[in-house]
């Protein structure tokens, strides 16, 4: 294999930012559609998780959009995105189905959820906290059973309302890719679908790691019917989304097009270990095959939170991944099909190994605000009114 | 109406007219924008490698060094090697090409080499004005592809839709460039700086509304293919001679 790639190709145009920028899109998508497990589809067993996984969903939302402002050559235009959006760019409408579902969906859901908490808050509350839930509640203090109710009915449709939105945000991320004809290891109408599936799986992974963790910080029990229950749904999820990827795979060698040679030497060279090694084996084969173990084979508690918590560490590892393997991977062959780049990941620059480091935590650092603020385990303004 | 008002009031408005003057492509006063349709047509046969055109073209137009609006391409073909053929573009060709590729020549039976000059195909239906968030990358009505350097946001979508390599982003403007196919002397009923430079007429400049053009006579008469036909990009860059295995 000689090595040509045209000459405007010497530099890597998306960085590991546009890695990130996928990646906590997903476990945007995937935590919410773990919350509306419990809401729409009563499955009572995972309800411990249904507030966390919406502070989580919204935590990743706030961050999402930041690798991409990174990113830009002039952030200081990129609100031109919506006030002149230009209707045929995939990426311009991105902006609209964001903002959609962060101010319709997420914000709305965990507003009428926290409402009555609020009301209590601020209520009970002292000094500027006793400002912020006062903010917090809008003007809206009527906490009476009658729109309580009104709350819970409003809420259920919006998450139902919001299920479709969550697999369109995930699904137009990978439509961004999908629909980039010029590049043939993104071009797939497959695309979007595996985006969505791979962002069930990682979201519901996050959210299982950061509710068994968060229980293990605050000195509480694991419920196990509830890592049960998630455990078995991202067992599931993960065989549909591998499923899907192995479709791909095998569509692409079966049909062998002009690409297959060049993507073909790709795989078996610069991509063998994060996309053989380290995503297929590592983060995806290994989880899902402890995650099989312990549906078929009884194992005591202890070993069963064990096995969940490194299957759903694998599962991030193996999510983020494949986020690297599409964004970086498909920039690593020469348009001319000839030839193959490097990607020099810097540590310190504005789009460095150290911004996503800081921007993959943040999300946390925002999680555990709102958890202050809004707690999510069990109503702490229950018993402060008890 | 009073001084205060009026004051704010011409600031608005010139703030607004500055905004709608971004999106236009220049112009000069006697062009007639709707009786032009350009395009380029390439003789590979008649290319020589010699540079020229990557030179005249980054002399005019102030391309940043290490990038391209318009390249040469050497192919080494043989009948071994007619899926993978040698290709080199040392420093896009500016300055020629050595007299063997730097991994050695081809030695199979019927080898050639030849001489390929790349460029924008402004194309009709250009991937990269489609995917443009803002629609800072544009079509003219005469058909040439452009980039508001004061809209673009940068993000490299445009780079990477296009399926030939044209882009790049400017490395201290920090904005998508490429081919423009010199508008600013096009316009002004001069050819490309390109097509100006190159001493073999390889390259040519065509107006496909010009019934007068040489291209219609030029099409009639030869094979004319366009760069990855498959793509369907309606690219308006036309290559006779070309061979099969350029990619």
């Amino acid at each position: 294999m000689h090595n040509f790639i045209y000459p405007n190709e010497n530099e890597l145009q998306w960085s590991i930012l546009i890695v990130l920028y996928p990646f906590l899109t997903g476990l945007v998508a995937g935590a919410f559609i773990l919350a509306s497990l419990e809401r729409v589809f009563r499955v009572e067993a995972v309800k411990p998780t249904y507030r966390l996984a919406l502070l989580t969903a919204l935590s990743f939302l706030l961050v999402a959009p930041l690798p991409l402002q990174l990113h830009l050559g002039h952030p200081e235009r990129s609100l031109e995105m919506y006030l002149t959006p230009h209707r045929s760019s995939a990426m311009a409408m991105f902006g609209f189905v964001y903002l959609w579902y962060l101010m319709v969906v997420l914000v709305l859901e965990i507003w009428l959820d926290y409402r009555r908490d609020i009301v209590i808050f601020a209520r009970t509350s002292k000094g500027f906290l006793r400002i912020v839930y006062k903010l917090m509640t809008l003007g809206s203090d009527n906490i009476s059973e009658g729109s309580l109710r009104v709350d819970d009915r409003v809420g259920y449709i919006i998450t139902i309302i919001g299920i479709p939105s969550a697999f369109f945000l995930h699904g137009y991320v990978g439509f961004i890719f999908g629909s980039v004809k010029a590049n043939p290891w993104w071009s797939s109408p497959l695309m979007p679908v595996v985006f969505i599936f791979s962002a069930m799986v990682s979201g519901i992974a996050a959210v299982m790691l950061l509710y068994m963790g968060l229980a293990k910080l605050r000195k509480e029990p694991i419920g196990i019917d509830c890592v049960d229950a998630i455990a078995k749904y991202l067992f599931y999820i993960f065989i549909i989304d591998f499923s899907l990827e192995m479709l791909d795979l095998i569509h692409r060698i079966y049909e062998a097009d002009e690409s297959f040679r060049s993507l073909d030497f790709m795989v078996h060279n610069s991509l063998w270990i994060p996309h053989v090694i380290i995503q297929l084996l590592i983060g995806t084969l290994t989880p899902i095959a402890i995650l099989g173990v312990t549906q078929i084979v009884p194992l005591a508690v202890n070993i069963r939170k064990r096995l969940y918590a490194i299957a759903g560490c694998l599962t991030m590892v193996g999510i983020f991944a494949m986020r690297w393997n599409v964004v970086i991977g498909g920039q690593l062959f020469s348009k001319s099909l000839l030839g193959y780049t490097t990607y020099n990941l810097h540590l310190g620059s504005r789009e460095g190994l150290g911004t996503a480091i800081v921007l993959t935590i943040l999300p946390l650092g925002i999680l555990f605000v709102l958890a202050k603020l809004l707690p999510p385990w069990t109503s702490e303004a229950h018993h402060d009114t008890a | 109406m009073n001084r205060r008002f009026f004051i704010t009031l011409t600031g608005a408005a010139a703030i607004a007219w500055e905004h709608v003057l971004a999106g236009a492509p220049e112009s000069s006063p006697n062009y007639k924008i709707a009786d032009h349709w350009w395009a380029m047509l390439i003789d590979v046969d008649k290319c020589i490698g010699c540079g020229n055109c990557v030179r005249a073209c980054a002399a005019e137009n102030n391309v940043p060094e290490g990038f391209f609006r318009t390249w040469i391409e050497r192919y080494q073909v043989d009948d071994e090697h007619m899926m993978e053929p040698i290709v080199d573009s040392p420093d896009g060709g500016k300055h020629g090409f050595p007299a063997h590729p730097a991994g050695g020549s081809l030695t199979g039976a019927n080898f050639k080499e030849f001489f390929v000059p790349k460029l924008c195909n402004h194309c009709v239906d250009s991937p990269c004005t489609q995917v443009c968030p803002v629609g800072a990358t544009f079509t003219t009505p005469d058909g040439v592809v452009l980039v508001d350097e004061k809209y673009c946001l940068g993000c490299r979508y445009c780079v990477q839709a296009c399926p030939y390599g044209c882009r790049f982003i400017h490395p201290e403007k920090n904005v998508a460039q490429k081919c423009t196919l010199c508008y600013h002397r096009i316009t002004k009923g001069l050819t490309t700086a390109c097509c100006e430079a190159c001493p073999t007429g390889s390259r040519q400049l065509a107006d496909l509304r010009n019934p007068k053009d040489p291209i219609h006579d030029f099409m009639k008469k030869h094979s004319v293919q366009v760069l990855k036909p498959q793509m369907a990009t309606g690219a308006k860059a036309f290559y006779a001679n070309l061979d099969g295995s350029v990619r």
